[in-house]
């Protein structure tokens, strides 16, 4: 906890407006931010930003938001979640064993979050009962996702069920746009999204509501700003903390829903690497890594931003991975350096 | 003070002679050595060859983790060190010659000492917590190595000098482990002999006291991660020169966690404050030994299920609170088991379950805060 703990003791109501502020700057950071890389995309790429390439930049990063909004909440109440990742392929694993084994579909999706859900639950009982660091004890559920992934199947497994290719394969209708193509030819087509980027913004709306119009919301902001403080407030801080590692497995199953929706497979080694991206997402989108300020809407900004990094190398084959991350690396350093900076002016005062 | 340090010991030692017997068990030659044209072979050399690069990030993880820091990124390093290595004798017309494997190792080391320089101004200079700083070079690098290498995987080891750091014996012992165990005995000189040992566990303690008792903690803290960074880029040069070939997505992939495991195995509080490289060094070979034991009679797909299981034991057997309560478990513990005076009175009206949250290392987070605001 102590790496992640950030308390404020005595501070004044006017630092705390202060503080809002500097949380409503970064997400206008971000804002600018990704703007300006679409802009540049745009000059650089063709139909980089036609209408169906922007609500890609969420239907191809749909599975990321619910992981986005897991780690959201446990990095809001002062802590991180390693697990999530693996967690993610676990549910895409199970989904794809169980509909192999003839399970029906609601039935796997039920089992699915109740998996991501219970070892989010006893994550969250060892970090807040045992007060074992967050980092280590995520780490170990990782660890166990990701050797059960293997344990089950040590090969992708194809879904062939009806209900997931359906949701696979769906195109919602938005709206009409015109489209340039590469010929120059302008033609009507119709700008689709899919089932997956409903649910995943469904489940935004939901943890807004959540952290910001409901006693628990308030709670996990409280946790996050001053553990102690919390405690001495009489906040049930134990419990919120375990809830917030359920929350994150739950939105890491459902991820791993969403994931096997989009690939219509299980893949075991899937999302290696991916708890990174989610809290670069969260970092990138304003949230104070050290608990306590954050908006969930920052961190789809910050998918979106992931996405559009995403969308150079899509749209440049030539371009080396390695750059997407070193720029993935840069932003979350110059995040952070930014949260370094407000901070330490709002200390100054 | 000898008595605690042979008790911290106890328990690591006695989990790996369990292995080694389980391994023994399962393979009736485990223990035999044999000498083949004057080189040591056997499934025990083996596992102390494997556990090379594990040892040298440990150790650099250990004293970051005795300063209440942590270095994710030494996988990273590792990936561009052995990345920029490979790719400088793939490339080089004479890869034979001993001068180009030279600034090969040079170069590719001063890079990872500059990448743990990177690591420690943002951690020491800029005050960013340990966890954060080092997941920018832990995304970005393993980025700059796979720029390195274009994206390709690289075949340097039919190169003879280059070998020899990973896969090459000097008189009859393979050289990864003499020197993993030079750096050991060097860094344990270098700790134990001298204050700077010391110096580490203070700054790990309080870094506001240490700052008050007249101890660089900046620059202490700097050290360590260079010195992090060192070793993970030398741990990067064995792990390409002893495989076939040098891949920057896959070249010491999840080290930093096995590191980290191995670390806190031996004893280490992951809270800082103090170390031990002893136990670190067997925590690097209950990993190895584990490992070999799990593939052999077991089934190497549930490797990390065991390790999440030796984590999940190794964290309760030394939390405190854990002990208390299974300790207690009889007597149904509650909030009141915790005795600190300034929360009783509130006690009553909390959840009995949210008082222990005040505890002192969450109170210490804020000297950690302070200094680092005022270091900033």
């Amino acid at each position: 906890m102590s790496t992640t703990a950030d308390t404020h003791p005595g501070r004044r109501p006017l630092s705390r407006v202060l503080g809002r502020l500097g949380g409503y700057s970064q997400v206008a950071t971000t804002v600018v931010l990704l703007a300006i890389m679409l802009t540049v995309g745009a000059t650089l790429y063709q139909n980089f930003t036609s209408p169906q390439a922007l609500v890609d930049l969420l239907g191809k990063n749909a599975f990321l938001i619910p992981l986005a909004v897991g780690m959201t909440f446990v990095i809001l109440s002062g802590g991180i979640d390693l697990s999530v990742g693996a967690v993610m392929a676990l549910g895409s694993v199970i989904a794809a064993t169980l509909l192999q084994q003839g399970w029906s579909a609601p039935a796997v999706i039920v089992a699915v979050l109740l998996t991501g859900t219970v070892l989010g639950t006893l994550v969250g009982t060892v970090i807040s009962k045992f007060e074992i660091q967050p980092f280590i004890a995520t780490l170990a559920a990782m660890f166990l996702a990701r050797g059960l992934c293997l344990v089950i199947t040590d090969r992708s497994i194809t879904i062939k069920d009806a209900l997931f290719r359906k949701v696979n394969l769906a195109h919602l209708n938005l709206f009409e746009a015109q489209v340039t193509n590469v010929r120059g030819r302008t033609r009507t087509v119709d700008v689709y999204t899919t089932p997956s980027v409903l649910i995943a913004l469904g489940l935004v709306l939901v943890a807004f509501a959540v952290l910001h119009y409901t006693h628990f919301g308030r709670t996990v902001y409280a946790v996050g700003g001053s553990e102690p403080s919390a405690s001495l407030m009489g906040l049930a801080v134990d419990r919120t903390k375990v809830m917030v590692y359920a929350i994150s497995g739950f939105c890491a199953g459902l991820s791993g829903l969403l994931f096997s929706f989009y690939t219509a497979s299980g893949d075991p080694v899937a999302g290696i690497g991916y708890e990174l991206n989610a809290i670069a997402a969260v970092v990138i989108g304003g949230t104070l890594l050290s608990g306590g300020a954050g908006y969930v809407f920052g961190s789809v900004l910050g998918v979106l931003t992931l996405g559009t990094i995403y969308a150079y190398k899509e749209f440049d084959g030539n371009l080396n991975t390695g750059w997407t991350r070193i720029l993935i690396g840069g932003l979350v350093l110059f995040f952070i350096v930014l949260q370094r900076v407000i901070a330490s002016r709002r200390w100054a005062r | 003070m000898s008595k605690l340090t042979s008790q911290r010991l106890v328990w690591p030692v006695a989990v790996l002679v369990a292995l080694l017997v389980a391994n023994l068990m399962a393979n009736h030659s485990f223990l035999s050595i044999t000498l083949q044209d004057g080189n040591l072979f056997g499934p025990l050399v083996d596992i102390l060859r494997r556990a090379a690069p594990i040892v040298l990030v440990a150790l650099g993880m250990s004293l970051v983790i005795a300063t209440r820091g942590i270095d994710l990124s030494v996988g990273a390093v590792a990936a561009i060190s052995g990345s920029w290595a490979s790719m400088h004798i793939v490339s080089s017309s004479d890869r034979t010659s001993v001068g180009v494997v030279l600034v090969a190792v040079v170069v590719a080391l001063v890079m990872a000492v500059v990448a743990g320089l990177f690591n420690g101004l943002l951690v020491s200079v800029l005050g960013i917590q340990p966890i954060v700083a080092t997941l920018v070079l832990m995304t970005a690098g393993r980025g700059l190595a796979q720029v390195i290498t274009n994206e390709k995987i690289l075949y340097p080891d039919n190169t003879p000098g280059y070998k020899l750091i990973g896969g090459g014996y000097l008189i009859g012992v393979p050289f990864s482990i003499l020197v993993a165990g030079a750096i050991f005995a060097l860094t344990a000189a270098l700790t134990r002999q001298t204050a700077l040992g010391t110096l580490i566990e203070s700054v790990g303690v309080n870094p506001e006291a240490s700052r008050l008792a007249g101890i660089r903690a900046t620059r202490i803290i700097l050290v360590v991660y260079v010195f992090s960074g060192f070793c993970a880029g030398l741990a990067g040069l064995m792990l390409t020169s002893n495989s076939t070939s040098a891949d920057p997505n896959s070249i010491g992939l999840f080290i930093e966690l096995d590191a980290i495991l191995a670390v806190v195995i031996g004893g280490t509080s992951l809270t800082g404050g103090r170390f031990s490289l002893w136990g670190t060094l067997i925590g690097a070979f209950i990993i190895e030994t584990m490992n070999s034991f799990v593939v052999i009679a077991i089934s190497p797909r549930s490797t990390d299920v065991f390790k999440a299981g030796v984590v999940v034991v190794v964290c309760l057997l030394q939390s405190p609170k854990a002990r208390r309560w299974f300790g207690g478990v009889v007597r149904r513990p509650t909030g009141r088991r915790t005795p600190p005076p300034t929360v009783s009175p509130t006690a009553p009206d909390t959840a009995p379950l949210s008082v222990p949250a005040i505890s002192v290392p969450a109170l210490d987070g804020d000297h950690t805060q302070d200094l680092e605001t005022r270091t900033s």
